[in-house]
């Protein structure tokens, strides 16, 4: 089936989990074969979720993990952890 | 990033159930090697909620606490590091219920079912800026675009896209089900596209004008 953009827009982000129906997805690759426009929403989408899954992006507070296990260590001297 | 779906998960939640049985005799000091690799992931998720470093890393620790003290009602059935979320987010919401700035679900199904979602068209940006990701500038414009998303948007791309949690184990966390974390996660996609791409798409441009060659931007090709 000949698809028109918004029907692309609307599969974009299961095109990319890729868990469009077979059939669903032939199509989408059809017009993005042709369509500039699709087909660069597409890779701006694909390139956005590679930028927020890099480890620079959300930064971790300085010393944040030595804070952590120094209150970690209070606790684990004094308490055992709790019977089911 | 911790993957929690990533090749050797098996070998690791073998040495996780070692490690918690050790705990559980009475080897109480493992349980800082037990916590070491999801750190960064509690702090995001907290983050993602509570929207103040200071506030999301108490909340990390009052978490870590909660997760020592009930460790052994850990039951290996759900994966350690869905489970240590799932105390995270409950800790955040508390928080958040106690000083009435419960995460708002306004979005109802109809409204979302109406709203305008029309990506951002452009034809010039394709390349993947991971290089400029050294930049603070490129950093801030990403981390500001996620803070500006509605509170249910926020969660579902914090989970899926910075934590790389499956579709199920985000239904199971936030209590809805996976076709509604993937309307979200698709409408979450969109408005940071639309937002990001103009913004990403002008400084690629402005940088390569700048050196005249790609040197920050280089293109990529896609496999």
């Amino acid at each position: 089936m000949a698809l028109n953009c918004r029907h692309v827009w609307d599969c974009i982000s299961e095109y990319i989990d890729g868990t469009l129906d077979p059939r669903v997805r032939a199509d989408v690759e059809r017009h993005l074969a042709t369509c500039e426009i699709c087909s660069a929403i597409l890779d701006s989408t694909r390139n956005i979720i590679i930028l927020m899954a890099d480890d620079r992006v959300f930064e971790l507070p300085l010393d944040f993990s030595r804070r952590l296990h120094a209150k970690l260590r209070d606790v684990l001297k004094h308490e055992h952890p709790e019977p089911v | 990033m911790t993957a929690p779906e990533a090749p050797g998960t098996a070998e690791k939640s073998g040495s996780e159930t070692a490690l918690i049985a050790a705990i559980l005799a009475g080897d109480r000091e493992k349980f800082h090697l037990l916590i070491l690799p999801y750190e960064a992931q509690l702090f995001r998720t907290a983050f993602a909620l509570v929207k103040n470093a200071e506030e999301a890393e108490d909340v990390v620790q009052d978490a870590v606490l909660k997760a020592y003290r009930k460790l052994a009602s850990f039951r290996g059935d759900a994966k350690f590091s869905t489970w240590l979320i799932a105390i995270t987010l409950n800790v955040a919401r508390g928080r958040l219920r106690q000083q009435s700035r419960v995460v708002v679900d306004s979005l109802d199904e109809q409204r979302e079912g109406n709203a305008d979602f029309t990506p951002a068209a452009l034809t010039d940006w394709r390349e993947v800026p991971l290089a400029a990701l050294e930049r603070q500038e490129i950093r801030m414009l990403v981390q500001q675009a996620v803070a500006e998303l509605p509170d249910t948007y926020r969660e579902i791309i914090t989970l899926r896209d910075v934590e790389e949690f499956s579709v199920n184990d985000t239904a199971d966390l936030l209590g809805i089900s996976a076709a509604l974390v993937k309307v979200r996660l698709h409408r979450a996609r969109l408005l940071l596209q639309k937002k990001l791409a103009p913004q990403l798409s002008r400084i690629a441009k402005d940088e390569s004008k700048r050196s005249g060659k790609r040197s920050l931007f280089g293109r990529l090709s896609w496999l």
